[in-house]
């Protein structure tokens, strides 16, 4: 399944993936100027999907700064080199080049959309964003205000209440504890030298990450990668973000609001996504709790007792820390009975772990619906991208069904054994619960 | 988990609405001798096929007094025949590698599978079984009445701004059943019964009120063949009525709810305008509404953000949409998010000002051109993904369109002048339709 093209300016390995009668190539290239970039070529329409990331995200923001690094997502198309803010929009919505950002806690990410006629002039503003961008006041302000507001609303959001607080929890004084969006005192306090000084350390080639799928050849995107992404530094200051410790449970935290339905977010230390046994925790938790209507959590607190309308939980790998991560939402006079099944349904499974029967369902559902992520280029941008940033090479695409087949089921056993400890629960409720304590099996 | 959608023309459900159903592709459209639609959209990148069905049936076809009942039976549809017993339907899309689920609008009603393309057979026998052959059990119901009931608590009750967008949707329709939430009232789905799920699966399930949407790596041939030996096998149990929704009367009066909640951090300000729809839209009305929403409050470059963002520093977000996906009436809106301590009623007048301004002037030709662009584009874009594209055709056909208006789309937008888009606004515009819905903080004495 390897072969190696060689051509005078590329070094290309190309890979055919093994879906059924289709092949998906996927193609290391790397461009004259020396950035690398994974690339599935595909005329069938005439669009190009690129995702891109910075290594280094908002867990970045200095003390005090929270919420700097998620407000350059908002200021990427307010002007950049000789564009204002108005001429640059225009230009944009001129071109139907959908562009957009994210700041998670380990990345900066950024998506380009183009139509294929518009590829140069859509990655050509792409490079002022991501070069030059002008972080003027008026904009600053009025994109203040929008992160502003939003972050008022957040703070009144159950879901968002609950899950902060379980980070807080859970991680303490390290960065993570912090969330990706800072809060309003934080992003009140901000000034453009604070978006400046956070583009500076994170706009950089060391640790840019590519991947392209659509209309596009791979020496025409080579010239336009070196273009768009060349000038910028290859590296910056500043050393990563400290590796993060997750703190033991039990612990229970309450807030008090009003609401009928109480939202739980319930957890513990996981495992990181380079992790030895990653895989057969993850199906593990598939089983446990994953999609679909089959997991066990579903199926006692969902289908047999109607406590909620979703349960789930998963692995959560950051790149400094692993969490096992599950939540739901129940009326307030349940919250004890079905915090009390969930730690019944975990301490199952890591006494006993999955049956047989479990494995097998768990991996045909697993290996037969990896290909559902990539029926569209910008799924498989997507999926490019993760790829690459978990390192885990680029054959991962062939060889990720193997690895769910090779999963025995003393493996998933173990993982199950040393991933839950019922007792041991990170909680965090937001609402009015009745019955929970922090831990025993009477919930 | 069964996560069903539930469609409403919520603030923060915009996206759904904007339009992109102009189309360069190969769509075949036939109906089985039962009368069972199919259209079939091939796209061969992948191994993998979306395959729907969907049902003319949503809760606007509910009796008063039994809201949220299209939607709950949507739920006990995921609870077995005699065929495959209660959970053998999930596993065996499970063990297949499949993903299923399924979602209820006020128009229709909708089931759906994403599955290797080899598999298409095995689920069309699947679905095919279940539109006849529901077996329902008290075991099966009760426990599942309280998922939907705390589906209603996690999407509606613990959320302000759903719970305003419930009023205001209950206070522009005075008699027709679009004013009831498409999830039921509380009080109401708290009394729906086995009895009344299988009296509605009974009334609306049966091939000649279907439709089949195939997207994906397949050929028209071979879904015909296919869709022939299991949908078209089934006999019709009732020959299915015309969907006659008692009307609205002339709106006369411009309605206001407001709300205070201490959960509420920051006021929001929406006004939605009663519209024609797609279907019942007089000429290019309903296009020329898709573009006047794009000009009026898409993006940085709308008149909203202009004005209230970007000139007077009044609002934080602003925004506009235009929902033409129903069978008898659409509506079309704005709204705006105050920036803290604006003055909320100048953030209405100027909102105001600007309507006024687009009724009284229209819009302008290299506006019209701008926003053109875009939702053009924007229907290019919806060629990647084939389950968006199954779902274009089947809240179509489902609402009083045809694969032909689909088609037509970019055609017709492509037609539109500025006369156009004045024309629509100054008959949609107009105080006397509109439900103005403003949220706001309330105060907290304690907790």
């Amino acid at each position: 399944m390897h072969q190696i093209i060689r051509c005078t300016t590329f070094f290309i390995a190309l890979l055919l993936t093994a879906f059924a009668a289709h092949a998906m190539a996927v193609k290391e290239i790397k461009t004259p100027g020396g950035i690398t970039a994974w690339v599935v070529e595909d005329h069938t329409i005439p669009l190009i999907a690129m995702e891109f990331s910075f290594a280094g995200g908002a867990a970045l923001d200095p003390p005090g700064k929270e919420g700097a690094t998620h407000f350059i997502t908002g200021m990427m198309d307010e002007g950049a080199a000789d564009l204002d803010g108005p001429t640059f929009q225009a230009k944009r919505d001129e071109l139907a080049v959908k562009l957009s950002f994210d700041a998670g806690l380990d990345n900066f990410e950024g998506s380009l959309q183009t139509l294929s006629r518009n590829r140069d002039a859509a990655f050509e503003l792409l490079r002022k964003a991501l070069t030059a961008p002008r972080f003027e006041e008026l904009a600053f302000r009025r994109v203040q205000n929008q992160f502003l507001v939003s972050a008022a609303n957040n703070a009144q959001d159950p879901e968002k209440i609950a899950s902060r607080r379980w980070m807080e929890q859970a991680f303490g004084q390290h960065p993570y504890a912090r969330g990706s969006e800072g809060n309003e005192a934080t992003i009140a306090k901000l000034v453009p030298d604070d978006l400046r000084a956070m583009h500076k350390r994170l706009f950089v080639k060391q640790g840019l990450t590519i991947s392209v799928v659509g209309d596009i050849d791979s020496a025409t995107l080579g010239a336009l990668l070196d273009k768009t992404f060349g000038a910028l530094p290859e590296k910056a200051e500043g050393g990563p973000v400290s590796e993060a410790s997750v703190a033991m449970g039990p612990q229970l935290t309450h807030i008090a609001r009003d609401i009928p339905q109480s939202i739980i977010v319930f957890g513990s230390a996981g495992i990181k996504r380079n992790d030895p046994e990653f895989i057969p925790a993850f199906v593990a938790m598939h089983i446990l709790g994953g999609g679909g209507l089959g997991s066990r959590l579903t199926e006692e607190v969902r289908e047999k007792r109607g406590l909620t309308y979703g349960v789930g939980i998963g692995l959560v790998p950051l790149d400094h820390a692993g969490l096992l991560m599950g939540s739901l939402g129940t009326r307030n006079e349940k919250a004890g009975e079905a915090m009390g099944v969930i730690r019944e349904v975990l301490t199952r499974m890591a006494q006993e772990g999955p049956t047989q029967e479990e494995l097998d369902t768990a991996k045909t559902f697993l290996t037969g619906s990896y290909a559902l992520r990539f029926d569209s280029n910008a799924k498989i941008a997507g999926q490019l991208l993760g790829v690459q940033q978990d390192n885990l090479g680029i054959d991962y695409f062939t060889r990720r069904n193997g690895l769910i087949e090779a999963v025995t089921l003393d493996q998933v056993k173990a993982a199950a054994k040393r991933l839950l400890a019922a007792d041991a629960l990170i909680v965090s409720v937001v609402g009015k619960p009745e019955g929970l304590k922090s831990t025993g099996t009477g919930g | 988990m069964l996560a069903t959608r539930i469609v409403v023309a919520a603030l923060l459900l915009l996206a759904f609405f904007l339009p992109a159903r102009a189309l360069d592709i190969d769509v075949t459209n036939f109906k089985l001798e039962n009368g069972m639609e199919v259209v079939v959209i091939p796209d061969r990148r992948a191994p993998v096929v979306t395959h729907m069905v969907w049902y003319r049936v949503g809760s606007a076809d509910e009796v008063s007094g039994k809201s949220g009942l299209a939607h709950f039976l949507e739920h006990l549809l995921f609870k077995g025949t005699k065929k495959h017993p209660p959970g053998e339907f999930n596993r065996i899309i499970d063990v297949n590698g499949g993903e299923d689920n399924a979602f209820t609008s006020r128009d229709y009603t909708a089931y759906f599978q994403r599955i290797a393309s080899d598999r298409l057979e095995l689920v069309m026998e699947l679905e095919a079984d279940r539109m006849q052959n529901l077996v329902l059990t008290d075991e099966n119901v009760i426990p599942e009445l309280d998922v939907v009931r705390e589906e209603r608590r996690e999407r509606t009750e613990n959320d302000p701004s759903s719970l305003l967008q419930e009023q205001v949707e209950a206070a522009m329709y005075t008699a027709h059943p679009y004013g009831r939430p498409v999830i039921g009232w509380m009080s109401e789905v708290a009394q729906l019964t086995k009895e009344d799920a299988l009296a509605f699966y009974r009334a609306h399930y049966t091939p000649a009120n279907a439709i089949l949407i195939v997207a994906g790596d397949v050929d028209a041939d071979q879904v015909k063949r296919l869709a022939g030996k299991h949908y078209g096998a089934l006999k019709n149990s009732f020959e299915p009525m015309p969907r006659k929704r008692t009307p609205e009367p002339a709106p006369i009066a411009a309605r206001r709810v407001e709300m205070k909640d201490p959960r509420v951090s920051s006021v929001s300000i929406q006004r939605s305008y009663l519209a024609p729809t797609s279907s019942t839209a007089e000429g290019l009305e309903a296009e020329a509404l898709d573009v006047l929403a794009q000009i009026v409050g898409g993006g940085s470059q709308s008149r909203l953000y202009k004005r209230l963002v970007v000139e007077n520093s009044l609002a934080a977000y602003t925004g506009a949409w235009y929902g033409g996906d129903g069978l008898d009436y659409g509506t079309f809106g704005v709204y705006a998010a105050p920036v803290p301590g604006a003055d909320v009623a100048k953030v209405e007048a100027e909102i105001d000002t600007v309507l006024a301004e687009v009724v009284a002037k229209g819009v302008t030709q290299d506006e019209l051109d701008r926003a053109r662009t875009k939702l053009l584009a924007d229907s290019v874009y919806a060629l990647d993904s084939q389950s968006s594209l199954a779902r274009m055709f089947g809240a179509a056909l489902t609402t009083g369109s045809t694969v032909a208006d689909v088609l037509g789309w970019e055609r017709d937008v492509e037609a539109l002048k500025p006369e156009d888009l004045a024309a629509a606004a100054r008959k949609v515009i107009d105080s006397r339709r509109s439900v103005t819905g403003i949220l706001r903080p309330e105060t907290q004495t304690s907790n």
